[in-house]
Protein backbone atom coordinates (compact mmCIF):
# COMPACT_ATOMS: atom_id res chain seq x y z
CA UNK A 1 0.00 0.00 0.00
CA UNK A 2 3.10 2.48 1.24
CA UNK A 3 4.89 1.35 -2.70
CA UNK A 4 1.22 2.42 -4.44
CA UNK A 5 1.37 5.83 -2.75
CA UNK A 6 5.11 6.56 -3.29
CA UNK A 7 3.79 5.98 -7.02
CA UNK A 8 0.60 8.32 -6.95
CA UNK A 9 2.73 10.83 -5.38
CA UNK A 10 5.48 10.41 -8.07
CA UNK A 11 3.16 10.43 -10.83
CA UNK A 12 1.09 13.39 -9.33
CA UNK A 13 4.38 15.47 -8.61
CA UNK A 14 4.61 17.12 -12.53
CA UNK A 15 1.48 18.01 -12.33
CA UNK A 16 1.49 20.26 -9.13
CA UNK A 17 4.68 21.36 -9.93
CA UNK A 18 3.49 22.17 -13.67
CA UNK A 19 0.88 24.01 -12.45
CA UNK A 20 3.07 25.98 -10.18
CA UNK A 21 6.20 26.56 -11.93
CA UNK A 22 4.74 28.21 -15.49
CA UNK A 23 3.09 31.61 -14.28
CA UNK A 24 2.54 32.50 -18.10
CA UNK A 25 0.07 29.12 -18.26
CA UNK A 26 -1.43 30.29 -15.18
CA UNK A 27 -2.71 33.55 -16.89
CA UNK A 28 -3.75 32.27 -20.12
CA UNK A 29 -5.47 29.29 -18.57
CA UNK A 30 -7.59 31.79 -16.49
CA UNK A 31 -7.65 34.53 -18.92
CA UNK A 32 -8.74 32.32 -22.10
CA UNK A 33 -11.51 30.28 -19.91
CA UNK A 34 -12.99 33.92 -18.51
CA UNK A 35 -13.26 35.04 -22.76
CA UNK A 36 -15.56 32.51 -23.30
CA UNK A 37 -17.67 33.20 -20.44
CA UNK A 38 -17.74 36.86 -21.42
CA UNK A 39 -19.45 36.04 -24.52
CA UNK A 40 -22.30 34.23 -22.75
CA UNK A 41 -22.69 36.65 -20.39
CA UNK A 42 -23.12 39.45 -22.58
CA UNK A 43 -25.31 37.20 -24.98
CA UNK A 44 -27.82 36.28 -21.57
CA UNK A 45 -27.27 40.49 -20.65
CA UNK A 46 -28.91 41.40 -23.97
CA UNK A 47 -31.62 38.94 -23.99
CA UNK A 48 -32.41 40.07 -20.70
CA UNK A 49 -32.23 36.29 -19.24
CA UNK A 50 -32.60 36.09 -15.54
CA UNK A 51 -29.66 37.16 -13.81
CA UNK A 52 -28.81 33.00 -12.32
CA UNK A 53 -28.18 32.21 -16.10
CA UNK A 54 -24.83 34.48 -15.81
CA UNK A 55 -24.32 32.58 -12.69
CA UNK A 56 -25.16 29.13 -14.96
CA UNK A 57 -22.09 30.21 -17.67
CA UNK A 58 -19.40 31.09 -14.62
CA UNK A 59 -20.30 27.39 -12.83
CA UNK A 60 -20.23 25.62 -16.60
CA UNK A 61 -16.91 27.33 -17.09
CA UNK A 62 -15.22 26.48 -14.48
CA UNK A 63 -16.27 22.79 -14.62
CA UNK A 64 -15.31 22.81 -18.13
CA UNK A 65 -11.93 23.51 -16.91
CA UNK A 66 -11.89 19.72 -15.27
CA UNK A 67 -13.63 18.65 -18.37
CA UNK A 68 -10.53 19.68 -20.75
CA UNK A 69 -8.35 18.19 -18.03
CA UNK A 70 -9.77 14.88 -18.37
CA UNK A 71 -10.08 15.23 -22.05
CA UNK A 72 -6.47 16.11 -22.40
CA UNK A 73 -4.47 15.21 -19.30
CA UNK A 74 -6.13 11.95 -18.85
CA UNK A 75 -7.53 10.47 -21.61
CA UNK A 76 -4.97 11.83 -24.19
CA UNK A 77 -2.08 10.97 -21.87
CA UNK A 78 -1.27 7.22 -22.49
CA UNK A 79 -0.85 8.39 -26.20
CA UNK A 80 1.88 11.22 -25.56
CA UNK A 81 3.64 9.33 -22.42
CA UNK A 82 4.03 6.42 -25.17
CA UNK A 83 5.48 8.98 -27.64
CA UNK A 84 8.00 10.28 -25.03
CA UNK A 85 8.51 7.25 -23.64
CA UNK A 86 7.81 7.12 -20.19
CA UNK A 87 4.76 4.75 -20.87
CA UNK A 88 7.16 1.70 -21.70
CA UNK A 89 8.63 2.72 -18.02
CA UNK A 90 4.74 2.34 -16.66
CA UNK A 91 4.16 -0.76 -17.95
CA UNK A 92 7.82 -2.16 -16.56
CA UNK A 93 8.00 -0.75 -13.00
CA UNK A 94 6.33 -2.82 -10.37
CA UNK A 95 3.95 0.26 -9.63
CA UNK A 96 0.15 -1.32 -11.14
CA UNK A 97 -0.77 0.98 -13.58
CA UNK A 98 -3.82 2.07 -11.71
CA UNK A 99 -1.78 3.97 -8.85
CA UNK A 100 0.19 5.87 -11.95
CA UNK A 101 -3.38 6.81 -13.58
CA UNK A 102 -4.69 7.69 -9.96
CA UNK A 103 -1.70 9.92 -9.92
CA UNK A 104 -2.23 11.60 -12.91
CA UNK A 105 -6.08 12.16 -11.77
CA UNK A 106 -4.89 13.94 -8.21
CA UNK A 107 -2.48 15.66 -10.12
CA UNK A 108 -4.51 16.87 -13.20
CA UNK A 109 -7.26 18.18 -10.21
CA UNK A 110 -5.09 19.90 -8.31
CA UNK A 111 -3.48 21.72 -11.33
CA UNK A 112 -7.00 22.33 -12.60
CA UNK A 113 -8.59 23.21 -9.40
CA UNK A 114 -6.11 26.11 -8.95
CA UNK A 115 -7.19 28.04 -12.12
CA UNK A 116 -10.81 27.11 -11.38
CA UNK A 117 -10.38 29.30 -7.87
CA UNK A 118 -9.23 32.23 -10.07
CA UNK A 119 -11.66 32.17 -12.64
CA UNK A 120 -14.56 31.59 -10.18
CA UNK A 121 -13.21 34.55 -7.91
CA UNK A 122 -12.67 36.91 -11.16
CA UNK A 123 -15.92 35.87 -12.90
CA UNK A 124 -18.33 36.54 -9.73
CA UNK A 125 -16.22 40.03 -9.13
CA UNK A 126 -16.42 41.02 -12.75
CA UNK A 127 -20.23 39.89 -13.39
CA UNK A 128 -21.76 40.66 -9.75
CA UNK A 129 -23.32 37.48 -9.68
CA UNK A 130 -24.74 36.31 -6.60
CA UNK A 131 -24.69 32.95 -5.28
CA UNK A 132 -26.88 31.75 -1.99
CA UNK A 133 -25.97 28.07 -1.22
CA UNK A 134 -28.55 26.30 0.11
CA UNK A 135 -26.53 22.99 1.63
CA UNK A 136 -22.93 23.61 1.54
CA UNK A 137 -22.29 20.03 2.53
CA UNK A 138 -24.28 18.39 -0.06
CA UNK A 139 -22.39 21.03 -2.96
CA UNK A 140 -18.65 19.64 -1.96
CA UNK A 141 -20.02 15.98 -1.53
CA UNK A 142 -21.64 16.61 -5.25
CA UNK A 143 -18.97 18.50 -6.30
CA UNK A 144 -15.77 16.40 -5.43
CA UNK A 145 -18.06 12.61 -6.82
CA UNK A 146 -18.43 14.76 -10.17
CA UNK A 147 -14.94 15.28 -10.05
CA UNK A 148 -14.15 11.48 -9.21
CA UNK A 149 -16.81 10.51 -12.18
CA UNK A 150 -15.07 12.67 -14.49
CA UNK A 151 -11.86 11.21 -13.67
CA UNK A 152 -12.80 7.44 -13.78
CA UNK A 153 -13.68 8.61 -17.29
CA UNK A 154 -10.73 9.89 -18.07
CA UNK A 155 -9.10 6.77 -17.05
CA UNK A 156 -11.35 5.02 -18.79
CA UNK A 157 -10.25 7.06 -21.96
CA UNK A 158 -6.85 6.92 -21.04
CA UNK A 159 -6.74 2.87 -22.25
CA UNK A 160 -9.10 3.32 -24.96
CA UNK A 161 -7.74 5.95 -27.01
CA UNK A 162 -4.49 3.90 -27.10
CA UNK A 163 -6.51 0.82 -27.97
CA UNK A 164 -8.24 2.81 -30.99
CA UNK A 165 -4.91 3.42 -32.19
CA UNK A 166 -5.86 6.95 -33.18
CA UNK A 167 -3.86 10.00 -32.75
CA UNK A 168 -5.29 10.91 -29.42
CA UNK A 169 -5.97 14.70 -30.15
CA UNK A 170 -7.94 14.00 -33.02
CA UNK A 171 -10.10 11.69 -30.27
CA UNK A 172 -10.08 14.63 -27.52
CA UNK A 173 -11.48 17.01 -30.41
CA UNK A 174 -13.96 14.49 -31.20
CA UNK A 175 -14.66 14.21 -27.63
CA UNK A 176 -14.85 18.05 -26.71
CA UNK A 177 -17.66 19.99 -28.25
CA UNK A 178 -20.23 18.02 -28.22
CA UNK A 179 -19.73 17.65 -24.67
CA UNK A 180 -19.55 20.83 -23.99
CA UNK A 181 -23.63 20.86 -26.28
CA UNK A 182 -24.51 18.05 -24.23
CA UNK A 183 -23.54 18.71 -20.76
CA UNK A 184 -25.17 22.15 -21.31
CA UNK A 185 -21.85 24.29 -20.29
CA UNK A 186 -23.87 27.69 -21.02
CA UNK A 187 -27.20 26.74 -20.64
CA UNK A 188 -29.58 24.63 -17.96
CA UNK A 189 -29.58 20.97 -19.74
CA UNK A 190 -33.37 20.52 -19.32
CA UNK A 191 -33.55 22.67 -22.32
CA UNK A 192 -32.28 20.01 -24.70
CA UNK A 193 -35.99 18.23 -23.59
CA UNK A 194 -36.15 14.85 -21.32
CA UNK A 195 -34.71 12.44 -23.87
CA UNK A 196 -31.98 14.25 -25.20
CA UNK A 197 -31.00 15.59 -21.35
CA UNK A 198 -31.61 12.18 -20.00
CA UNK A 199 -28.73 10.32 -22.72
CA UNK A 200 -26.55 13.45 -21.51
CA UNK A 201 -27.05 12.41 -18.09
CA UNK A 202 -24.26 9.32 -19.01
CA UNK A 203 -21.81 12.53 -18.91
CA UNK A 204 -21.06 13.32 -15.41
CA UNK A 205 -20.58 16.88 -16.19
CA UNK A 206 -24.40 16.96 -17.44
CA UNK A 207 -25.33 16.14 -13.54
CA UNK A 208 -22.89 17.72 -11.34
CA UNK A 209 -23.35 20.72 -13.27
CA UNK A 210 -27.31 20.53 -13.04
CA UNK A 211 -27.17 19.96 -8.93
CA UNK A 212 -24.67 22.54 -8.28
CA UNK A 213 -26.62 24.88 -9.98
CA UNK A 214 -29.68 23.62 -8.08
CA UNK A 215 -27.49 24.64 -5.11
CA UNK A 216 -26.01 27.59 -5.66
CA UNK A 217 -28.88 29.35 -7.66
CA UNK A 218 -32.21 28.28 -5.81
CA UNK A 219 -34.14 30.50 -7.85
CA UNK A 220 -33.10 28.36 -10.45
CA UNK A 221 -35.03 24.95 -9.69
CA UNK A 222 -37.61 25.57 -12.71
CA UNK A 223 -34.34 24.70 -14.99
CA UNK A 224 -33.31 21.38 -12.59
CA UNK A 225 -33.62 17.89 -14.28
CA UNK A 226 -33.87 16.04 -11.36
CA UNK A 227 -33.36 16.25 -7.10
CA UNK A 228 -29.64 17.09 -6.26
CA UNK A 229 -29.83 13.83 -4.45
CA UNK A 230 -30.73 11.71 -7.02
CA UNK A 231 -28.12 13.15 -9.05
CA UNK A 232 -26.04 12.62 -6.05
CA UNK A 233 -26.36 8.48 -6.59
CA UNK A 234 -26.49 8.58 -10.00
CA UNK A 235 -23.02 10.05 -10.36
CA UNK A 236 -22.10 7.37 -7.69
CA UNK A 237 -23.02 4.94 -9.79
CA UNK A 238 -21.09 5.81 -12.33
CA UNK A 239 -17.91 6.52 -10.50
CA UNK A 240 -17.98 2.93 -9.98
CA UNK A 241 -19.03 1.95 -13.41
CA UNK A 242 -16.56 4.22 -14.81
CA UNK A 243 -13.66 3.01 -12.63
CA UNK A 244 -14.47 -0.86 -12.97
CA UNK A 245 -14.45 -0.12 -16.83
CA UNK A 246 -11.03 2.09 -16.71
CA UNK A 247 -9.79 -1.21 -14.85
CA UNK A 248 -10.62 -3.13 -17.04
CA UNK A 249 -9.37 -1.62 -20.23
CA UNK A 250 -6.03 -1.10 -18.77
CA UNK A 251 -5.75 -4.60 -18.29
CA UNK A 252 -7.05 -5.22 -21.65
CA UNK A 253 -4.40 -2.75 -23.22
CA UNK A 254 -1.56 -4.14 -21.37
CA UNK A 255 -2.62 -7.97 -22.60
CA UNK A 256 -2.89 -6.03 -26.10
CA UNK A 257 0.20 -4.28 -26.08
CA UNK A 258 2.30 -7.57 -24.65
CA UNK A 259 0.33 -10.14 -26.98
CA UNK A 260 -0.07 -8.05 -30.38
CA UNK A 261 2.89 -5.75 -29.56
CA UNK A 262 0.93 -3.10 -31.21
CA UNK A 263 1.13 -0.41 -27.96
CA UNK A 264 4.66 0.03 -27.63
CA UNK A 265 6.10 -1.45 -31.06
CA UNK A 266 5.77 1.69 -33.85
CA UNK A 267 6.06 0.48 -36.91
CA UNK A 268 3.34 -1.96 -36.77
CA UNK B 1 20.49 -20.18 -11.01
CA UNK B 2 20.94 -17.86 -14.08
CA UNK B 3 20.05 -14.64 -14.41
CA UNK B 4 18.92 -15.01 -17.80
CA UNK B 5 17.14 -18.43 -19.94
CA UNK B 6 15.84 -18.00 -23.36
CA UNK B 7 14.91 -21.35 -24.81
CA UNK B 8 13.57 -21.17 -28.30
CA UNK B 9 12.04 -18.08 -28.57
CA UNK B 10 9.87 -16.81 -31.04
CA UNK B 11 8.07 -13.93 -31.90
CA UNK B 12 5.74 -12.90 -34.72
CA UNK B 13 4.29 -10.11 -35.63
CA UNK B 14 1.26 -9.48 -37.48
CA UNK B 15 0.94 -5.89 -38.72
CA UNK B 16 -0.82 -4.36 -41.86
CA UNK B 17 2.59 -5.27 -44.00
CA UNK B 18 2.40 -8.81 -43.30
CA UNK B 19 3.98 -11.31 -40.97
CA UNK B 20 7.52 -10.60 -39.80
CA UNK B 21 9.45 -13.26 -37.37
CA UNK B 22 11.19 -11.17 -35.37
CA UNK B 23 12.95 -13.46 -33.49
CA UNK B 24 13.52 -17.26 -34.29
CA UNK B 25 14.07 -19.91 -31.94
CA UNK B 26 16.99 -17.95 -29.65
CA UNK B 27 18.48 -19.67 -26.80
CA UNK B 28 20.95 -18.33 -24.94
CA UNK B 29 22.00 -18.32 -21.09
CA UNK B 30 23.19 -15.16 -19.04
CA UNK B 31 25.11 -15.90 -16.15
CA UNK B 32 25.19 -13.40 -12.93
CA UNK B 33 27.74 -10.92 -12.94
CA UNK B 34 28.23 -10.97 -16.30
CA UNK B 35 28.38 -8.29 -18.97
CA UNK B 36 26.25 -9.91 -21.39
CA UNK B 37 26.24 -7.97 -24.73
CA UNK B 38 23.42 -9.19 -27.66
CA UNK B 39 25.76 -7.32 -31.07
CA UNK B 40 23.39 -7.06 -34.44
CA UNK B 41 22.80 -4.60 -36.64
CA UNK B 42 19.18 -2.56 -36.54
CA UNK B 43 16.37 -5.10 -37.30
CA UNK B 44 17.79 -7.71 -35.83
CA UNK B 45 15.56 -8.63 -33.19
CA UNK B 46 17.59 -6.84 -30.62
CA UNK B 47 14.85 -4.54 -28.91
CA UNK B 48 12.22 -7.16 -29.35
CA UNK B 49 14.36 -9.72 -27.16
CA UNK B 50 14.55 -7.00 -24.44
CA UNK B 51 11.40 -6.28 -24.32
CA UNK B 52 10.54 -9.69 -23.89
CA UNK B 53 13.00 -10.36 -21.26
CA UNK B 54 12.14 -6.95 -19.58
CA UNK B 55 7.87 -8.29 -19.36
CA UNK B 56 7.08 -5.90 -22.39
CA UNK B 57 6.29 -8.22 -24.76
CA UNK B 58 5.22 -12.16 -24.77
CA UNK B 59 7.30 -14.38 -26.79
CA UNK B 60 4.65 -15.86 -29.65
CA UNK B 61 6.49 -19.88 -28.58
CA UNK B 62 9.25 -20.93 -26.26
CA UNK B 63 10.56 -19.80 -22.62
CA UNK B 64 12.09 -16.98 -20.92
CA UNK B 65 13.38 -16.85 -17.60
CA UNK B 66 14.64 -13.86 -15.51
CA UNK B 67 16.09 -14.40 -12.15
CA UNK B 68 14.43 -17.87 -12.54
CA UNK B 69 10.92 -16.27 -12.91
CA UNK B 70 9.31 -16.84 -16.10
CA UNK B 71 8.15 -14.07 -18.01
CA UNK B 72 4.88 -14.97 -19.02
CA UNK B 73 3.43 -15.53 -15.51
CA UNK B 74 5.39 -14.19 -13.06
CA UNK B 75 6.31 -10.45 -14.31
CA UNK B 76 5.08 -8.87 -10.92
CA UNK B 77 8.10 -10.79 -9.11
CA UNK B 78 10.26 -9.71 -11.80
CA UNK B 79 9.85 -6.06 -12.46
CA UNK B 80 10.88 -5.22 -8.76
CA UNK B 81 14.19 -6.79 -9.64
CA UNK B 82 15.59 -5.27 -13.36
CA UNK B 83 15.60 -1.77 -14.64
CA UNK B 84 16.13 -0.90 -18.49
CA UNK B 85 17.53 2.44 -20.04
CA UNK B 86 17.52 2.58 -24.05
CA UNK B 87 19.26 4.85 -26.16
CA UNK B 88 17.95 7.94 -27.57
CA UNK B 89 15.22 8.11 -24.73
CA UNK B 90 13.18 10.77 -24.55
CA UNK B 91 11.27 9.72 -20.97
CA UNK B 92 10.58 12.15 -18.17
CA UNK B 93 9.30 15.71 -18.12
CA UNK B 94 10.92 18.79 -19.51
CA UNK B 95 9.30 20.90 -16.52
CA UNK B 96 10.94 18.60 -13.72
CA UNK B 97 14.53 19.52 -12.55
CA UNK B 98 16.95 16.20 -13.48
CA UNK B 99 16.36 15.93 -9.73
CA UNK B 100 13.13 16.14 -9.21
CA UNK B 101 12.70 13.57 -13.32
CA UNK B 102 14.52 11.09 -11.48
CA UNK B 103 13.04 10.99 -8.24
CA UNK B 104 9.85 10.61 -9.92
CA UNK B 105 11.14 7.53 -11.60
CA UNK B 106 12.21 5.91 -7.76
CA UNK B 107 9.05 6.58 -6.34
CA UNK B 108 7.69 4.04 -8.67
CA UNK B 109 9.41 1.09 -7.72
CA UNK B 110 9.04 2.61 -4.00
CA UNK B 111 11.81 4.02 -2.84
CA UNK B 112 11.84 5.98 0.08
CA UNK B 113 11.86 10.05 -0.86
CA UNK B 114 15.51 10.74 1.38
CA UNK B 115 17.19 7.79 0.49
CA UNK B 116 16.17 8.35 -3.36
CA UNK B 117 17.79 12.02 -3.04
CA UNK B 118 20.63 10.20 -1.77
CA UNK B 119 21.50 7.77 -4.31
CA UNK B 120 20.59 10.42 -6.88
CA UNK B 121 23.20 12.82 -5.93
CA UNK B 122 25.80 9.45 -5.39
CA UNK B 123 25.23 8.49 -9.38
CA UNK B 124 25.05 12.33 -10.26
CA UNK B 125 28.65 11.92 -8.90
CA UNK B 126 29.69 8.80 -10.05
CA UNK B 127 27.98 9.89 -13.68
CA UNK B 128 29.44 13.59 -13.87
CA UNK B 129 26.16 15.34 -13.82
CA UNK B 130 26.26 16.90 -10.35
CA UNK B 131 26.40 20.42 -12.18
CA UNK B 132 22.45 19.76 -14.10
CA UNK B 133 20.82 18.30 -11.12
CA UNK B 134 18.68 21.62 -10.70
CA UNK B 135 18.28 21.88 -14.32
CA UNK B 136 15.07 21.70 -16.18
CA UNK B 137 14.68 18.32 -18.42
CA UNK B 138 13.80 20.51 -21.44
CA UNK B 139 17.49 22.25 -21.89
CA UNK B 140 19.38 19.26 -21.84
CA UNK B 141 21.72 18.54 -24.19
CA UNK B 142 21.41 14.43 -25.45
CA UNK B 143 24.51 13.46 -23.78
CA UNK B 144 22.88 14.89 -20.72
CA UNK B 145 19.56 13.33 -20.90
CA UNK B 146 21.46 9.99 -21.54
CA UNK B 147 23.19 10.51 -18.21
CA UNK B 148 20.14 11.19 -16.46
CA UNK B 149 18.74 8.01 -17.94
CA UNK B 150 20.80 5.68 -16.99
CA UNK B 151 20.99 7.60 -13.58
CA UNK B 152 17.21 6.85 -13.27
CA UNK B 153 17.88 2.90 -14.72
CA UNK B 154 20.61 2.59 -11.94
CA UNK B 155 18.63 3.92 -8.38
CA UNK B 156 16.27 0.88 -8.09
CA UNK B 157 19.80 -1.15 -7.64
CA UNK B 158 18.12 -3.81 -10.17
CA UNK B 159 19.16 -7.13 -10.27
CA UNK B 160 19.78 -7.01 -13.86
CA UNK B 161 20.05 -3.46 -15.89
CA UNK B 162 18.87 -3.93 -19.32
CA UNK B 163 20.39 -1.06 -21.62
CA UNK B 164 19.50 -1.13 -25.02
CA UNK B 165 21.57 0.73 -27.15
CA UNK B 166 22.63 2.77 -24.04
CA UNK B 167 25.31 5.16 -26.42
CA UNK B 168 23.50 5.20 -29.35
CA UNK B 169 24.03 8.98 -30.67
CA UNK B 170 26.07 9.93 -27.91
CA UNK B 171 29.40 12.12 -28.22
CA UNK B 172 32.62 10.09 -27.57
CA UNK B 173 33.60 11.58 -24.39
CA UNK B 174 29.78 10.83 -22.87
CA UNK B 175 29.59 7.43 -24.24
CA UNK B 176 33.15 6.74 -22.63
CA UNK B 177 31.74 8.20 -18.92
CA UNK B 178 28.67 5.68 -19.28
CA UNK B 179 30.69 2.75 -20.31
CA UNK B 180 32.98 3.72 -17.13
CA UNK B 181 30.54 3.81 -15.33
CA UNK B 182 28.56 0.34 -15.92
CA UNK B 183 32.35 -1.20 -15.68
CA UNK B 184 32.27 0.21 -12.04
CA UNK B 185 29.04 -0.68 -11.35
CA UNK B 186 29.32 -4.65 -11.84
CA UNK B 187 33.03 -4.16 -10.32
CA UNK B 188 31.33 -2.93 -7.15
CA UNK B 189 28.38 -5.01 -7.19
CA UNK B 190 29.76 -8.53 -8.84
CA UNK B 191 26.46 -10.51 -8.28
CA UNK B 192 24.63 -8.43 -10.81
CA UNK B 193 24.41 -8.50 -14.37
CA UNK B 194 24.18 -6.29 -17.34
CA UNK B 195 22.47 -6.83 -20.63
CA UNK B 196 23.52 -4.88 -23.61
CA UNK B 197 22.00 -4.83 -26.86
CA UNK B 198 24.26 -2.73 -29.19
CA UNK B 199 24.99 -2.31 -33.04
CA UNK B 200 28.87 -0.52 -32.05
CA UNK B 201 31.11 -3.56 -31.92
CA UNK B 202 33.86 -1.57 -30.42
CA UNK B 203 31.31 -0.80 -27.45
CA UNK B 204 30.54 -4.70 -27.23
CA UNK B 205 34.13 -5.48 -27.41
CA UNK B 206 35.66 -3.44 -24.57
CA UNK B 207 32.49 -4.16 -21.99
CA UNK B 208 31.15 -7.47 -22.56
CA UNK B 209 32.38 -10.92 -20.84
CA UNK B 210 30.51 -13.03 -23.80
CA UNK B 211 28.66 -11.87 -26.68
CA UNK B 212 25.96 -13.31 -28.99
CA UNK B 213 25.57 -12.04 -32.51
CA UNK B 214 22.24 -11.40 -33.71
CA UNK B 215 21.02 -11.99 -37.24
CA UNK B 216 17.70 -11.53 -38.95
CA UNK B 217 15.88 -12.75 -35.63
CA UNK B 218 18.64 -16.00 -35.57
CA UNK B 219 21.42 -16.11 -33.47
CA UNK B 220 24.48 -16.98 -35.01
CA UNK B 221 27.29 -17.18 -32.27
CA UNK B 222 27.67 -17.05 -28.46
CA UNK B 223 31.07 -16.80 -26.99
CA UNK B 224 33.92 -14.21 -25.13
CA UNK B 225 35.36 -11.39 -27.50
CA UNK B 226 38.70 -13.34 -27.48
CA UNK B 227 36.95 -16.29 -29.00
CA UNK B 228 34.67 -14.71 -31.27
CA UNK B 229 37.79 -13.01 -32.58
CA UNK B 230 39.27 -16.03 -32.99
CA UNK B 231 37.07 -17.62 -35.35
CA UNK B 232 38.58 -15.41 -38.22
CA UNK B 233 41.88 -15.99 -36.57
CA UNK B 234 43.43 -17.60 -39.20
CA UNK B 235 42.15 -15.60 -42.22
CA UNK B 236 43.20 -12.17 -43.41
CA UNK B 237 40.74 -9.19 -42.59
CA UNK B 238 42.07 -6.53 -45.06
CA UNK B 239 41.07 -2.51 -45.21
CA UNK B 240 41.60 -0.85 -49.02
CA UNK B 241 40.44 2.22 -50.03
CA UNK B 242 39.72 1.58 -53.93
CA UNK B 243 39.54 5.11 -56.51
CA UNK B 244 37.20 5.73 -58.33
CA UNK B 245 34.23 4.05 -57.19
CA UNK B 246 33.64 0.36 -59.38
CA UNK B 247 31.50 -2.66 -59.40
CA UNK B 248 32.81 -5.15 -56.98
CA UNK B 249 30.24 -8.06 -57.64
CA UNK B 250 33.05 -10.12 -59.01
CA UNK B 251 35.05 -10.20 -55.74
CA UNK B 252 32.61 -13.07 -54.81
CA UNK B 253 33.57 -15.45 -57.67
CA UNK B 254 37.43 -15.24 -56.76
CA UNK B 255 38.63 -18.49 -54.59
CA UNK B 256 39.33 -18.05 -51.09
CA UNK B 257 37.25 -15.21 -50.36
CA UNK B 258 34.98 -15.48 -47.60
CA UNK B 259 33.53 -12.27 -47.36
CA UNK B 260 33.35 -8.26 -48.14
CA UNK B 261 31.53 -5.39 -47.44
CA UNK B 262 31.81 -2.17 -49.41
CA UNK B 263 31.06 1.73 -47.88
CA UNK B 264 31.24 4.58 -50.39
CA UNK B 265 33.32 6.88 -49.35
CA UNK B 266 34.60 10.64 -51.16
CA UNK B 267 35.74 9.62 -54.45
CA UNK B 268 35.65 5.87 -54.04
CA UNK B 269 34.94 3.20 -52.71
CA UNK B 270 36.40 1.58 -48.88
CA UNK B 271 36.42 -2.22 -48.51
CA UNK B 272 36.43 -4.63 -45.77
CA UNK B 273 37.24 -8.54 -46.78
CA UNK B 274 37.91 -11.30 -45.27
CA UNK B 275 39.70 -14.19 -46.88
CA UNK B 276 40.94 -17.74 -46.34
CA UNK B 277 44.19 -17.75 -48.95
CA UNK B 278 46.74 -15.12 -49.47
CA UNK B 279 46.82 -15.58 -52.68
CA UNK B 280 43.02 -14.50 -53.07
CA UNK B 281 44.31 -11.26 -51.98
CA UNK B 282 46.44 -10.72 -54.82
CA UNK B 283 43.57 -11.81 -57.06
CA UNK B 284 41.42 -8.99 -55.72
CA UNK B 285 44.14 -6.43 -56.37
CA UNK B 286 44.95 -6.87 -59.70
CA UNK B 287 40.65 -7.14 -60.02
CA UNK B 288 40.83 -4.33 -59.16
CA UNK B 289 43.75 -2.74 -61.19
CA UNK B 290 42.58 -4.53 -64.28
CA UNK B 291 39.42 -1.82 -63.86
CA UNK B 292 41.41 0.99 -63.62
CA UNK B 293 40.86 1.94 -60.55
CA UNK B 294 43.82 2.71 -58.19
CA UNK B 295 44.48 1.27 -54.30
CA UNK B 296 45.25 4.17 -52.51
CA UNK B 297 45.24 2.40 -49.07
CA UNK B 298 46.24 -1.22 -48.24
CA UNK B 299 45.97 -2.58 -45.15
CA UNK B 300 45.80 -6.05 -42.98
CA UNK B 301 44.16 -5.43 -39.70
CA UNK B 302 43.86 -7.82 -36.24
CA UNK B 303 40.37 -9.14 -36.83
CA UNK B 304 37.30 -7.30 -35.49
CA UNK B 305 33.96 -8.86 -34.44
CA UNK B 306 32.63 -6.97 -37.39
CA UNK B 307 35.31 -9.36 -39.17
CA UNK B 308 33.39 -12.08 -37.49
CA UNK B 309 30.20 -10.86 -38.30
CA UNK B 310 30.68 -10.39 -41.58
CA UNK B 311 31.91 -14.28 -41.91
CA UNK B 312 28.68 -15.29 -40.10
CA UNK B 313 26.52 -13.55 -41.86
CA UNK B 314 27.87 -11.65 -45.08
CA UNK B 315 26.75 -8.37 -43.76
CA UNK B 316 28.19 -5.57 -42.26
CA UNK B 317 26.50 -3.65 -38.21
CA UNK B 318 25.97 -0.24 -39.06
Amino acid sequence: MRNFLRAIKGRAYPRVVGALREPSWMFWDTFLPLLSISAYVFVYRALHAPKEFEGFVIIGGIMTAYWLSVLWGMASQFYWEKETGNLQQYLMAPAPLESILAGMALGGMFATTVRVVAILILGTLIFQVEMTVSNLPLLILIFIITLFALYSMGMMFASLFLLWGREAWVMSTLFQEPIYFLSGQNFPVKALGPIVAAIASIIPLTLGLDAMRQLIFPQSLPWALMSPWIELIFLSLLSVIFLILAIIFLKKMEWIGKTKGTILTRWL
Amino acid sequence: MQAIEVRDVWRIFKGKDGVVEALKGVNLEVKKGEIFGLLGPNGAGKTTLIRILTTLLLPTRGEAYVLGHDVTKEENKIRPLINMVSGGEYSGYGLLTVQENIWMFSQLYGIPSQEAKKKIKKLAEELGFENILKKKVRTLSTGQRQKMNIARGFITDPQIIFLDEPTLGLDVEVARDIRNFIKMWIMENPDRTVFLTTHYMHEAEIMCDRIAIINYGKIVAIDTPENLKKMVGKEYALIMNVQPKIELGWINDIDGVINYLAKDVEGGIKIRMIASKEEAIGEVVEGILKRNAKIVYLNKEEPTLEDVFLKLTGRGLE
